[in-house]
């Protein structure tokens, strides 16, 4: 009779060898600032390829309030279609921009408040990477409004005086214009750390402002008060930026947005970095 | 320190009276450490003694009220960025985008280590294999179980081979099975030459893993040594039996205190008695008076149900160590984990 054989096997289940997977790596390599905030921007991507339901707000309110506006205003406040068109369309350009400007630092709330926000800040990487990455992500939601937005006018009979030209300044102005609100929601989000609260205060602050603008209806008929904020507000500064560009009427309103934007991007910008860069 | 460099040996760790209070309550109230490279060394402590708060000092996530800190010969309050091209942490609850796939994570952490974007994605193949995730690859990471999540958390944190890696509460409500794999993986990864700082709550854990242990209770650390010299300090564990029989209690009581010379506790359990032990110099030494005591019990003809040497708590390892009993939270978990 021969003794039994014993085998000895590991009593790992499913064991996982790192064989060759932990070589020493050589001096540390250290991801370039744009290539950094480039990865955060493909990771927006990814987000917004992954759950494409967070793209409803951006498409939906450009869509409805330039076919409402359009067709229950149209006719009672500039005459005929095309020529309320003229005026409401480049407003809305600017509404379904700075409506979504919050989803960006809402997203950095959420991400602030999980475990890769650790990950991302235990790295050696420009600071700004994150955020700035975001804001690439930002831009390419901005684009799709204002896509929407221009090709929907065109459909429904907008003639851009302005030409293609005209049209992609007035696009790019609006967005330069959401990126700076992007810097702010991004400030704001760092410090109150919840996406929920940036979601509300965004809708709380941009919303007001967009219906006490000039975007909808020319500010004669409001009383005193309101037209004084309407004259003041850089929304309709902005409104009117679109409209000359778009349009290609001369006007102020550029120059004043090109400040606003500035103005503000500077302000926020570096806030948003330096709230970034605070250790706990 | 910093003129060492990264490279050869000499310390991985050296922390003298660090100090974090937050809203006057203080965290760390004074933690000396010092972690030789090569070594894994463990931080054995209940919820809320400060073992996090140590990591996240060390890795630059925070900074200490006061003391100093030098991880790898550089200082953590000013050579930041040298320390975070060096080391990586694995956080208590992954630190993993749940939104992406397993191997977008791996993507985006190897881009952000500086790696190439082809270099990125062969690593993320790389690793998804080691760890057996390439099955799950394309799967959100928010699908994942929680082992599969841990093991993707440990992979991007070994996208660049770190010379130090900080690993919080690596099981911490792992099933065993999961567990095993953790502990195997830890292995290799010091086995490979990286220094590991792991937190545990579990003195098993550290005693599995780490050459080192420091205990850590209300942000002061309370006892340091080889697992051997700290086992000494708490005894080697409780010897459970349980009979067939309640009726032979008190012989089998009898016997086991005449052979191993301790006091017998009988249990509430009418069929169970435990005899803490306490530590030989040699481990062979309890394994034969136990071999000597089950054979008495069977010569006697009193019948074993039951035999088992169950690993002192982390609840008595303080009691022992320290003459307290650890903060309430460790009681809970030791409860939950026994």
């Amino acid at each position: 009779m021969s003794p039994p054989t014993a085998t000895i096997s590991r009593a790992v289940p499913e064991a996982h060898s790192l064989d060759g997977l932990l070589a020493p790596s050589g001096p540390p390599r250290r991801a370039g600032a744009l290539a950094a905030s480039a990865t955060f921007g493909w990771r927006a991507m990814l987000k917004i390829k992954h759950d494409p339901k967070q793209l409803t707000d951006v498409i939906a309110i450009p869509v409805v309030f330039t076919v409402l506006f359009t067709y229950i205003f149209g006719g009672a406040l500039g005459g005929t279609r095309g020529h309320y068109l003229k005026t409401l369309l480049p407003g809305t350009l600017v509404m379904g921009v700075t409506a979504c400007t919050m989803y960006g630092g809402a997203r950095l709330a959420q991400d602030v408040t999980t475990g890769v926000f650790d990950r991302f800040r235990s790295l050696s990487i420009w600071r700004g990477a994150l955020v700035l990455g975001g804001l690439l992500g930002d831009a390419g939601r901005y684009l799709l409004a204002a896509a929407i937005v221009v090709i929907l006018g065109v459909i429904i009979g907008y003639r851009p005086g302005g030409g293609a030209t005209g049209v992609i300044a007035a696009v790019a102005l609006v967005i330069a214009f959401g990126l700076a609100l992007s810097w702010l929601w991004a400030a704001v989000a760092l410090l109150v750390r919840d996406a929920a609260t940036v979601m509300n205060l965004g809708f709380a602050v941009v919303i007001p402002p967009t219906f006490a603008s000039n975007i909808f209806v020319q500010p004669r008929s409001m009383p005193g008060w309101l037209q004084a904020f309407v004259k003041i507000n850089p929304i309709s500064h902005l409104a009117d930026a679109a409209r000359d560009l778009m349009n290609n009427t001369g006007g102020g309103g550029v120059a004043w947005s090109l400040i606003a934007i500035a103005a503000i991007t500077l302000v926020f910008a570096p806030l948003a970095l330096r709230l970034y860069g605070k250790q706990g | 320190m910093s003129t060492t460099g990264a490279a050869g040996d000499g310390l991985a760790i050296e922390a003298h009276g660090l100090i974090k209070a937050y809203g006057g309550q203080r965290a760390l109230d004074g933690i000396d450490l010092i972690v030789r490279r090569g070594q894994v060394f463990g931080f054995l402590g209940p919820n809320g003694a400060g073992k996090t708060t140590t990591i996240r000092i060390l890795a630059t996530l925070a900074r200490a009220d006061g003391g100093s800190a030098c991880v790898l010969g550089f200082d953590a309050a000013s050579q930041v960025e040298e320390i975070r091209a060096r080391v990586a942490v694995t956080g208590q609850f992954a630190s993993l985008d749940e939104d992406l796939t397993g191997y977008e994570n791996l993507v985006v952490f190897g881009r952000l280590r500086g790696l190439s974007r082809a270099a990125s994605k062969l690593r993320a193949d790389e690793l998804l294999a080691a760890f057996g995730l390439t099955g799950s690859a394309s799967r959100p990471v928010r699908a994942y179980s929680g082992g599969m999540r841990r093991r993707l958390d440990i992979g991007a944190s070994l996208i660049v081979t770190p010379d130090l890696l900080f690993l919080d509460e690596p099981t911490t409500g792992m099933d065993p099975r999961s567990q095993t794999q953790v502990w195997d993986l830890v292995r290799q990864i010091a086995a490979a030459g990286t220094t590991v700082l792991l937190t545990t709550q579990y003195l098993e854990e550290a005693d599995q893993l780490a050459g080192q242990i420091a205990v850590i209770d209300h942000g002061r650390i309370v006892a340091q040594g080889t697992s051997a010299q700290l086992k000494a300090r708490v005894g080697a564990g409780t010897l459970h039996i349980r009979l067939l029989d309640g009726q032979q209690r008190h012989k089998a009581g009898a016997i086991l205190a005449g052979t191993l010379e301790r006091a017998v506790e009988l249990d509430s359990d009418p069929l169970s008695l435990s005899v803490p032990l306490a530590t030989r110099p040699d481990a062979t030494d309890a394994g034969r008076l136990i071999g000597r005591a089950m054979t008495r019990l069977a010569e006697a003809g009193v019948a074993v149900a039951e035999v088992t040497l169950g690993q002192p708590s982390l609840h008595e390892a303080f009691l022992a160590l320290t003459g307290l009993p650890a903060c309430p939270a460790a009681v809970d978990h030791e409860d939950t984990y026994s």
